[in-house]
């Protein structure tokens, strides 16, 4: 089994002069699904897209291992999976267009058996040729988790996974964060008690607000 | 490759949005009725035309070179495009995307220019197509990394003109003497100074923007 893992050595993060969090230290392996909680604005995404290198922290240090070996910032996002509500899909282009276009720009051939796995696993398949901008909420927010998925990430960070889902398309989203925990690591963002209860371990922010 | 898909994605979009194209074809046709229009029966040097020709390719990059990277931060696709590839090839895609742009640009304003204004005559137009070519590069680099600067930003309108007249000036100063020559007829050896500034324009915003760029695209 592949062994992808990631290091927080004393994070902090301060927006302007107001502290987010302050020293955390704390190791994820994958095989494992790991939760971020806290009440609204206690930093949940911000520690995410830490992570996930799409902001700097204030002082400390990430470190993502891939079999041991370091991985650069710049080759991250070969690595690495994200689903959020922040993130958006380009809505003039089709849900199969957004798909191959993302793996073309990563420099990978498009994979149209596990594009078509997803898209049937999610209830995207028969929708795939229409144009993103006459989704809705649900289905943007479903084709997501392909646009994270598709490239076979051994890192997947899920901000608020469940969020604009109804309970069949949440039931879909855990049956495959399960199924990709298996050789993947997994680190969800969430109030959601039912997406923390997937969860081996979790991180509350509020111990780390001192 | 990477950057080339990108670019590829990039021109799809626009095809589909128009979100530049039209910005640019509007502000080319206004601006030159403009001065059609307040020149009237006038007879106007060759000189000035030159100079004009540079004021209205300065002034259409700013209304349309900005888009590549503001449109991807209005509809929050800057995100998604960050999760799919680094920041040497993101500016590597939206560079080849405006260097097109300018170049689309910059011909059919010279082609205009051509045609409406009997007084454009060019002389030396080697000299002129070699200016056109290292101008339209340094344009396209410069407007690339402002508009990463400015879609970060919040007035991102009236960032741009300010923070590119700058950054912008020496080129079009070397542009319009070189054109002048072009139009005097002078040799390009001659000219050969005026074309090193331009070669260094070009090398050193190119070198300094993919520096950069990695500071200005992470938050």
């Amino acid at each position: 089994m592949i062994k992808y893992t990631v290091e927080l050595n004393d994070l902090i993060k301060y927006f302007g002069r107001r502290l987010i969090f302050n020293g955390i230290n704390f190791s994820f392996s994958s095989g494992n699904i790991y939760g971020v909680s806290g009440p609204n604005g206690s930093g949940k995404s911000t520690l995410v897209k830490i992570i996930a290198d799409l902001i700097s922290a204030t002082r400390g240090k990430v470190t993502h291992e891939f079999d041991g070996k370091k991985i650069e910032p710049e080759e991250l996002h070969n690595h690495l999976g994200f689903v959020s509500p922040y993130l958006f899909m380009y809505d003039e282009f089709s849900a199969e267009e957004n798909l191959i276009h993302s793996s073309n720009i990563r420099g990978i051939k498009f994979n149209q058996e596990r594009s078509d796995f997803l898209l049937t696993e999610l209830n995207l398949f028969d929708r795939k040729n229409d144009l993103v901008r006459g989704y809705s909420s649900g289905m943007k927010q479903r084709l997501k988790f392909i646009f994270g998925l598709l490239h076979q990430p051994q890192l997947i960070i899920l901000d608020e996974p469940t969020s604009n889902l109804d309970n069949p398309g949440k039931e879909i989203v855990y049956r495959i964060i399960r199924e990709e925990a298996k050789n993947s690591l997994v680190i969800i963002a969430s109030n959601e008690d039912s997406d923390l209860s997937l969860c081996n371990e979790i991180i509350e922010l509020e111990k780390f607000k001192k | 490759m990477k950057a080339y898909s990108l670019f590829k994605k990039d021109w799809q979009s626009e095809l589909r949005t128009r979100y530049a194209i039209n910005a640019l074809a509007m502000f080319i046709l206004v601006t030159i009725s403009v001065i059609l229009f307040s020149i009237g029966n006038e007879k106007i040097t060759e000189y000035l035309t030159g100079g004009l020709l540079w004021v209205v390719i300065f002034f259409s990059a700013m209304s349309g070179l900005s888009r590549a990277f503001v449109s991807e931060e209005e509809r929050g696709t800057s995100m998604t495009l960050h999760l799919m590839a680094a920041p040497a090839t993101i500016f590597s895609g939206k560079l080849v995307f405006n260097l097109l742009l300018v170049f689309l640009m910059n011909f059919v304003i010279t082609f205009l220019f051509v045609i409406l204004f009997p007084s454009f005559i060019i002389k030396n137009v080697a000299l002129f197509a070699i200016a056109f070519f290292l101008g339209n590069i340094g344009i396209a680099v410069s407007s690339t990394i402002i508009a990463a600067i400015i879609s970060k930003a919040s007035s991102k309108g009236t960032l741009y003109p300010v923070l590119s007249f700058p950054i912008l000036l020496p080129l079009i100063l070397t542009l319009l003497e070189l054109t002048k020559f072009a139009m005097d007829g002078n040799s390009i050896n001659g000219s050969l100074v005026e074309i090193f500034v331009l070669v260094c324009y070009d090398v050193i915003m190119g070198t300094a923007s993919y520096l950069l760029f990695d500071f200005i695209w992470k938050e």
